[in-house]
């Protein structure tokens, strides 16, 4: 069977993949930037930059000459190659071999599949369609050897589709760029003269090996299919989903823990191979009337024990509804973590032992009672004591710097600070007495004022001053005052209980 | 007078037979912890703070729920051991993390579990009193009955664990099956010599029932790092007579 290739050329990938992500970006002159030998660089630029002459190389600040209000991101390297992998797995719908080529493209092994979709036109016309639903710049072109749709995908300008055998007469009218030949090849290339490959192909071989090197003579094989090209297919990523269907409807809660029991096996003798752990999982459980129902279960760390994450879902399995009864049910690996290193526990045996063992408990306590009741804190870099805990990611993390104790904090904190009235001498001066709840406390002790200022860069407001008070009867309280003392006389806030 | 040495030596092993059956086993037999209660600790069967038992502490008030908590912070840092980790259970929580670390607690060790109610609560706290990687778990309630405190113990005897259970502004104190009752008031600080401020954190701290021990009371010092005790310990009997 004739061979033939599909060529996919992203034109401005990066751009269309942030112009996705942020749709005010769309049809507004942007381009990514990033720093190269002490200037800002131009990496690539989107589809309304290019109408302006903004290319990628030039230098950020010739463009802003150009055009002042262009919106300029940072590029991040190394997004190019994970987009393109991504791009390839969706891709994998067309053909079961997709490689990834260069920085910019794909190459399809199309032989015996354009078929399917009608004709080769029908196929390349819903490569493009759907890419350019997505919000891609693409260019796709179809011919015998995978060099020659490259070079028709980047420089072809009558038709898409080389028909077989056809590939010399279509590069002929290419210029020698379209062989993707080294830039010092190409540019001696144009000096001489050859401004299209026709005159090329009918030369002496000897000749061009001696002037321009091996590399133009396979290139010229290659796109004329006189010379093999491998290319390096994606392997397909396998989805973490165990499906069961039953021969019979399954309606008691005992059958659905067996079911889920059987996929749970199944992922997780996958996962333990791959030393990976489960975070997030979802059961989707399919009834015989065409409904289905879900539960989903979390863990705080990664694991792959089939026994645990058992006891999560039969903490759920009450809320399925089964009625005339459930014939499938699908386990799908939402979030996977990589499971920690077992040299590691050899090492710390009694502390990750015993971690991951709250692990399970916190699990188990989740599932009960739902997201976000289990919270762990970490001190934060603010003073504004409302700020200065942040919760923790995960159950491993530690905190990055120390808990401060050079100023002491109550022991219990009111969410919202309770206004309180008081009797103060002016101006720093802690109150004598103030009243809560009815009470009134005279203040024997005070220590104070810590001022704390209000962080303007996240929230505006006044500052406030704090004193820790003891009145009459012992008790101790955390109080402060809003704001100066000004033209009227500033609030007051019960805030928090010393011990 | 040979014979009545060997009836109160009888006795004595009577008592701790009695106590092992209990659940209170000899110091040798579990980890120690110096708590440096001084005088209270002598309250406790075999003179030493009970470990690995559930601890039941009342408070009416805010002012009294923050000192318990500062108590239950100072114990917290002794007896958890270096990386342990503890939770804190609670359906309205007001403990701030930052504050705990004048106990000695490091605040990142303690994981705070929020609950909407009270029956999923118990559930909880039963589920951690169960894991032994725990070294305490903190419950804050407001009432709790015979039963479910039963089922707590229970738990606690087979893992080990101490559980601290903190009743706040309880409806009636019914009896419980937890191994004490404590009561802790915030008093006046002391500043010596007239200097400015506010002084180390004092507490009256009253011991209202102990299972096989003396109930009493006493004036406590939290100084960073270690309890003090200034004076000696009161008669508990007449405490525990006013209190009830």
């Amino acid at each position: 069977m004739q061979s033939r290739y599909a060529a996919i050329w992203f034109k401005n990938l990066l751009c269309d993949q942030r112009a996705v992500r942020m749709p005010e970006l769309k049809e507004t002159a942007f381009v990514l930037a990033a720093p190269r030998k002490g200037r800002m660089l131009i990496t690539a630029s989107s589809v309304d930059a290019e109408q302006k002459r903004i290319l990628p190389g030039m230098v950020l600040a010739d463009a802003r000459a150009v055009f002042p209000e262009l919106t300029v991101l940072e590029d991040k390297p190394g997004l190019a190659e994970k987009l393109l992998g991504s791009i390839g797995q969706w891709a994998l719908r067309f053909t079961p071999i997709v490689a990834v080529d260069g920085a910019d493209g794909l190459l399809l092994d199309i032989t015996g599949c354009a078929h399917l979709w009608g004709s080769e036109k029908l196929y390349l016309q819903d490569i493009n369609q759907r890419l350019n639903q997505k919000g891609y710049h693409v260019r796709c072109a179809i011919a015998d050897t995978p060099a020659a749709a490259w070079a028709n995908s980047r420089y072809g300008r009558q038709k898409a589709i080389i028909e077989p055998a056809g590939q010399a007469q279509a590069i002929s009218v290419m210029p020698p760029a379209a062989l993707r030949v080294e830039p010092p090849v190409i540019e001696k290339l144009e000096k001489l003269g050859f401004y299209q490959l026709a005159g090329l192909i009918g030369m002496p071989r000897s000749m061009l090996r001696r002037r321009f090197g091996p590399q133009l003579l396979l290139r010229l094989d290659q796109v004329l299919g006189q010379a093999p090209e491998p290319i390096t297919a994606i392997e397909p990523d396998e989805p973490y989903r165990e499906t069961l269907p039953c021969l019979e409807a399954i309606r008691s809660g005992a059958g659905i823990e067996i079911a889920v029991q059987k996929l749970l096996e199944a992922i997780c003798q996958r996962l333990s191979k791959e030393s990976k752990g489960l975070r997030k999982a979802l059961l989707t459980a399919h009834r015989m009337d065409g409904s289905s129902q879900q539960i989903q279960i979390g863990t705080h760390a990664a694991s792959c024990s089939t026994q645990h994450l058992l006891k999560l879902f039969v903490l759920q399995v009450p809320k399925l509804r089964p009625d005339l009864g459930f014939e499938l049910f699908e386990l799908e690996a939402l979030m996977l973590e990589d499971t920690e290193q077992h040299t590691q526990m050899l090492f710390a045996q009694s502390a990750s032992g015993d971690s991951a063992e709250i692990a399970e408990l916190l699990d188990t306590i989740t599932a009960k009672t739902g997201q976000g009741s289990v919270s762990r804190y970490l001190p934060d870099e603010h003073y504004w004591p409302e700020r200065s805990v942040k919760v923790a990611g995960s159950l491993q993390q530690m905190p990055v710097f120390k808990w401060p104790t050079e100023r002491p904090r109550p022991i219990s904190l009111l969410t919202t600070p309770e206004k309180i009235h008081v009797t103060a001498p002016v101006p720093d001066y802690p109150p004598m007495l103030f009243r809560y709840l009815g009470m009134i406390h005279n203040v024997i002790k005070a220590d104070g004022p810590e001022r704390i200022e209000q962080e303007w860069w996240i929230q505006a407001g006044l500052h406030r001053d704090y004193y820790i008070i003891e009145d009459h009867q012992g008790a101790r309280y955390w109080i402060f005052r809003l704001g100066h003392y000004g033209k009227d006389f500033p609030e007051w806030y019960l805030h928090g209980f010393f011990p | 007078m040979k014979q009545l040495a060997n009836k109160s030596e009888l006795v004595t092993k009577l008592r701790r037979d009695i106590l092992e059956r209990q659940g209170y086993h000899s110091s040798t037999r579990h980890r120690k912890v110096e708590m440096g209660l001084g005088q209270i600790e002598k309250s406790f069967p075999n003179g030493v703070f009970p470990v690995g038992c559930v601890h039941e502490l009342v408070s009416h008030s805010s002012e009294q729920a923050a000192a318990a908590s500062g108590f239950m912070a100072a114990v917290l840092g002794k007896i958890t051991r270096p990386g342990g980790m503890s939770v804190w259970i609670s359906t309205a929580r007001t403990v701030f993390a930052p504050g705990l670390k004048c106990f000695g607690v490091d605040p990142d060790r303690v994981i705070f579990i929020d609950v909407k109610n009270q029956k999923d609560l118990l559930w909880i706290t039963e589920q951690c009193l169960k894991c032994q990687a725990l070294s305490a778990v903190i419950t804050e309630l407001k009432d709790i009955g015979l039963t479910e405190s039963r089922r707590l113990q229970l738990a606690v005897e087979q893992s080990r664990v101490t559980g601290l259970m903190h009743r706040i502004n309880p409806s009636v104190v019914s009896s419980t099956a937890a191994a004490a009752r404590w009561r802790i008031t915030p008093v006046a600080s002391t500043l010596c010599d007239g200097m400015p401020g506010v002084g180390f954190f004092r507490w009256h701290v009253e011991l209202l029932k102990v299972r096989n021990g003396e109930p009493g009371s006493w004036d406590i010092q939290w100084m960073p790092g270690h309890f003090t005790q200034d004076n000696a310990a009161q008669p508990g009997k007449e405490a525990l007579l006013k209190a009830g």
